[in-house]
């Protein structure tokens, strides 16, 4: 049997997705769709039992809870990380990747380290307090921690990263000729960016806009840690059913849910960011 | 003489410590086609953005119509630029590309479809119209970014390196058609190049710059044939330069000999001088007595179809001069590398230079 360069270069990528992605998703889609044991466990008999309790208004409102938060953190951070990622661009091309470096420099910690460091932050005789009182305010510690606030906050800082990456990307090969253009033309600095600047980097704002989206809706530490178990996402539902009620099954099928709203959301965006790219393709000078 | 449009009184524009253009002054006529030409670095693009207003000058003023707009801003300027990039709008069609400065004066949908209607027969890009830019070729990007400006009907119109992205042929044909344009739409265009042959072909009159300084400002034909400094003579056209000091009613050069022209004022004896003479001024075995011979070898010979170069070797120069001759002149009398020659030239085809 011959086997092609290639073919052989991609093999332990390949096996790494089949045996640590594939197969774990497949195993439990598969789970989703047998009954939970009396006491815990599986049984292995057939039902579609589980997908009917997903979408039961309980737990449907649960996922429409996280699509909300998730939305929001999705919604700051897109406002910051953009203007970030803008202001990272107009600088001189010297300092640009200085910045960037500084900008993904929180990635270089332990995620659950950052998250605990939110707790320091804001509990109630927490950094945030003492700030507070440091400037002269005599009233009660506000409660901060353990809020839905404190979750997108957490969520936000955690995935601003992304989205400054994201967006500087297209921000960075904006001919500023285009601006000046515009300007030119008679357009006002909010026309312009409105009608050339935003449009022009829209596929970034998308890209990183999904990215914390689909990182946030599945996420169950943060919730977990700042929103003090009273917040719960998706994340904290499934963990739930598998370590605490011991229903799998249930788990499973909330997870295989999970797994096809993100799926869903990702080759929606891919779908997109690939028609801006043919359609602004060049075709060559000579044709 | 019409009055003029736009005026550049004494414009500066220092960065930090370098000073990009140094007391510009140049007063340019309603529906004049002028240009500003330089070899790049001379300052030639940052006067242009000073007068499309996307920078401010450091010294001095720029009046358009009388009133000093040297701070307003380029969207409040009846000033459009077309970029020498052409920084057309990727994301929009051509339609969208030039109806877009109307859009910005809150036209009428009606009245703007109208416009671009009549923008795009203008500019026979009729059939281009929901066209993306990338699907374009370099000519065709060159129109709609002239329409997009145009469509403002603008007071002046400001191009930078407009034919500089074409190829050699399209170029030729490119001068041809802006000064048709400019002719239909009536309207001053300000031409930023650094190639001259493009200045003398559209241009009604044009400025020089080097180092931020303007040279000399005039029509194509007076600076061709009289070049206000040696670097002017040698930047515009071909020209044969022969180094020496002045003595009596000319400069004695290398060899000795005198090469007679008119002196400039005030230029002394023994002064360091440059003597100059156009290609096509100089005689090949002149018939007649000229004021300036010598004789020399031809080093090269470049068939050019109208006309025939040749480089010959004189006891006048280090460089060879460059001689030009008409096709049939060489039919007349054939000629070979290695020939000896006899070249003759008046003293009033001479121009002399302080060096």
């Amino acid at each position: 049997m011959t086997t092609s360069r290639p073919t052989l270069l991609m093999m332990p990528a390949l096996a790494w997705l089949i045996g640590l992605m594939v197969v774990p998703c497949g195993l439990v889609l598969a789970l989703a769709f047998f009954q939970r044991g009396i006491y815990g466990g599986v049984d292995y008999t057939f039902t579609l039992e589980n997908f009917a309790k997903v979408v039961d208004p309980l737990y449907a409102g649960i996922f429409l809870n996280s699509a909300r938060i998730a939305g929001t953190a999705t919604l700051i951070a897109v406002v910051i990380g953009y203007a970030a990622a803008y202001a990272i661009a107009s600088c001189r091309r010297s300092l640009q990747p200085v910045l960037l470096f500084f900008a993904v420099l929180p990635f270089w910690s332990n995620y659950l380290i950052r998250t605990y460091a939110w707790i320091v932050l804001l509990n109630r005789e927490g950094l945030v307090t003492q700030m507070l009182r440091w400037f002269g305010y005599t009233g009660e510690p506000p409660s901060m921690l353990y809020t839905e606030g404190a979750v997108i906050a957490g969520l936000v800082y955690n995935y601003l990263p992304f989205v400054i990456l994201a967006c500087y990307a297209p921000l960075s090969r904006l001919n500023p000729e285009l601006a000046e253009a515009s300007r030119d033309l008679g357009g006002s600095a909010f026309t312009t960016f409105r009608r050339i600047i935003l449009p022009l980097t829209m596929p970034g704002i998308a890209a990183g806009a999904v990215f914390v989206f689909v990182l946030s809706i599945g996420n169950f530490v943060t919730p977990a840690l700042l929103g003090g178990g009273r917040f719960q996402m998706i994340g904290n539902l499934v963990y739930d059913q598998f370590l605490t009620a011991n229903d799998w099954p249930f788990g499973a099928a909330l997870a295989a849910a999970l797994i096809a709203i993100m799926m869903l959301l990702l080759l929606v965006q891919g779908y997109a960011s690939d028609r801006a790219s043919t359609r602004s393709a060049p075709v060559r000078e000579d044709a | 003489m019409s009055r003029p449009v736009l005026e550049i009184d004494q414009v500066s524009k220092r960065f930090g410590t370098l000073t990009a253009v140094d007391g510009v002054s140049l007063s340019i006529r309603e529906n004049e086609f002028f240009a500003l030409l330089g070899p790049s670095g001379c300052g030639k693009t940052t006067l242009l953005r000073m007068l499309a207003g996307f920078e401010t000058p450091t010294g001095g003023r720029i009046l358009l119509d009388g009133a000093d707009v040297s701070r307003v801003p380029p969207n409040r300027r009846p000033v459009n630029l077309m970029f020498q990039s052409y920084a057309l709008f990727p994301h929009m069609s051509v339609r969208a590309n030039i109806a877009y400065g109307l859009e910005m004066e809150g036209r009428p949908s009606a009245e703007i479809r109208k416009r671009v209607d009549d923008m795009l027969a203008t500019t026979q890009l009729g059939g281009l119209a929901e066209r993306k830019p990338d699907q374009l070729s370099g000519g065709q990007k060159q129109r709609v970014a002239l329409a997009r400006a145009l469509i403002k009907r603008p007071r002046v119109l400001l191009l930078d390196e407009p034919l500089g992205a074409l190829d050699k042929k399209l170029r030729g044909d490119m001068q041809i058609e802006l000064k048709r344009l400019q002719h239909e739409v009536g309207i001053t265009f300000i031409v930023v190049t650094h190639d001259q042959e493009e200045a003398l072909v559209m241009a009604d009159r044009m400025a020089v710059l080097r180092d931020g300084r303007l040279l000399q400002c005039d029509t194509p034909h007076a600076v061709y044939e009289h070049p206000a400094d040696a670097f002017v003579a040698g930047f515009i056209g071909v020209m044969n330069f022969a180094a020496g000091m002045i003595a009596g009613q000319g400069v004695a050069v290398r060899d000795g000999s005198i090469i007679a022209g008119a002196l400039p004022e005030g230029m002394e004896q023994g002064a360091a001088a440059l003597a100059a003479i156009r290609p096509e001024r100089i005689v090949l075995f002149p018939d007649e007595e000229t004021a300036n011979r010598t004789t020399g070898r031809i080093e090269a010979l470049a068939y050019h179809g109208l006309d025939l170069q040749l480089h010959v070797r004189t006891p006048l120069a280090d460089k060879p001069f460059l001689v030009r001759i008409t096709a049939d002149t060489a039919d007349r009398r054939p000629l070979a590398v290695g020939d000896p020659v006899e070249l003759g030239w008046s003293a009033t085809d001479t121009r002399i230079f302080r060096n």
